[in-house]
């Protein structure tokens, strides 16, 4: 079982690292960006058992900080 | 007076804020991260800055959930001080011990100036020895200090007088311009410049040495 968690910064939240992506991209002559986020994602190799339920706890006490950053998980 | 240094993988600048606890008159215990618990009777906790495991996932986020920040919490929780600072700062924020979180500087690049300062309010232990308003220089070195948090946050920290220092001249975009922020009870104390690099003139300058010795003389008069 696996479980690929997906973080990004919240909507609102200003990510300087996807601005400077997209003025990079915009820079290079890449004209139809008109935004860029940035985010990590993070592949969990789970034990038989460990449930969804589980990973959305991991997510909550260490993988993202709810203040500025939502998640999405997707068990495989 | 004792004070407690909590060293983490990566923590740098353990050493040199323990030295500025003990010109400030402390006793001071070098703690490992793994410890569950804290020397006895210890007054202050001194959170350091550095790269704690190596600012992976995020800053302070491995840190804060090492055995020892249990222990910090219950200090915390019946009243007793913490200090964080730069790394430290980030670790509190990601314990929850303050509130809101430090991002990636607006510019993108790692700050490392010396770096004037407003003392926002005088009403802690921590300010209480600098005069309301004073501008004082401390030197800044981080990557991550973007103060951000949610609005109602932001009008609660101001509504409160929680605001320790702002910058001036704000290096790296953080929201009100906030070097450094109290807790509720105002005991915790969470900032982005380094006061152990400004404890005497040979550093350049010596406007940190401020802010221990005041916490040193506000828990003797305790």
């Amino acid at each position: 079982m696996k479980a690929t968690v997906t973080v990004m910064l919240k909507s609102g939240v200003l990510d300087p690292q996807g601005e400077a992506v997209k003025a990079a991209l915009g820079a290079m002559g890449f004209a139809g960006v008109q935004g860029v986020r940035q985010g990590k994602v993070i592949e969990l190799d789970l034990a038989p058992g460990t449930t969804q339920a589980d990973v959305t706890a991991m997510c909550e006490k260490l993988l993202a900080n709810t203040v500025i950053e939502s998640y999405r998980v997707e068990m495989a | 007076m004792r004070a407690a240094v909590l060293v983490f993988p990566g923590s740098n600048c353990d050493r040199d804020l323990a030295v500025a606890f003990r010109a400030a008159g402390f006793e001071t215990h070098m703690v490992w991260h793994k410890d569950s618990a804290l020397p006895e009777g210890i007054d202050v906790v001194g959170v350091p800055g550095g790269f704690s495991f190596g600012d992976y996932l995020r800053c302070g986020a491995i840190a804060a959930q090492a055995p020892i920040m249990r222990a910090v919490g219950v200090h915390a929780a019946r009243g007793g001080y913490v200090l964080g600072v730069c790394n430290g700062f980030q670790v509190l924020c990601e314990t929850r011990l303050l509130p809101g979180v430090l991002m990636r500087n607006a510019g993108l690049k790692f700050m490392c100036r010396q770096q004037g300062l407003v003392v926002a309010t005088t009403d802690s232990a921590f300010t209480a020895a600098y005069t309301p308003g004073q501008r004082i220089t401390v030197p800044i070195a981080h990557h991550d200090g973007n103060y951000a948090a949610d609005a109602e946050t932001l009008a609660r920290l101001q509504g409160e007088d929680r605001i320790a220092f702002r910058y001036i001249d704000n290096p790296n975009g953080a929201m009100a311009d906030i070097a450094g922020i109290l807790s509720a009870n105002r005991r915790v104390l969470g900032l982005m410049p380094h006061p152990e690099r400004a404890m005497e003139p040979a550093q350049g300058g010596s406007d940190g040495a401020v802010l221990l010795r005041g916490l040193a003389e506000a828990l003797v008069a305790a």
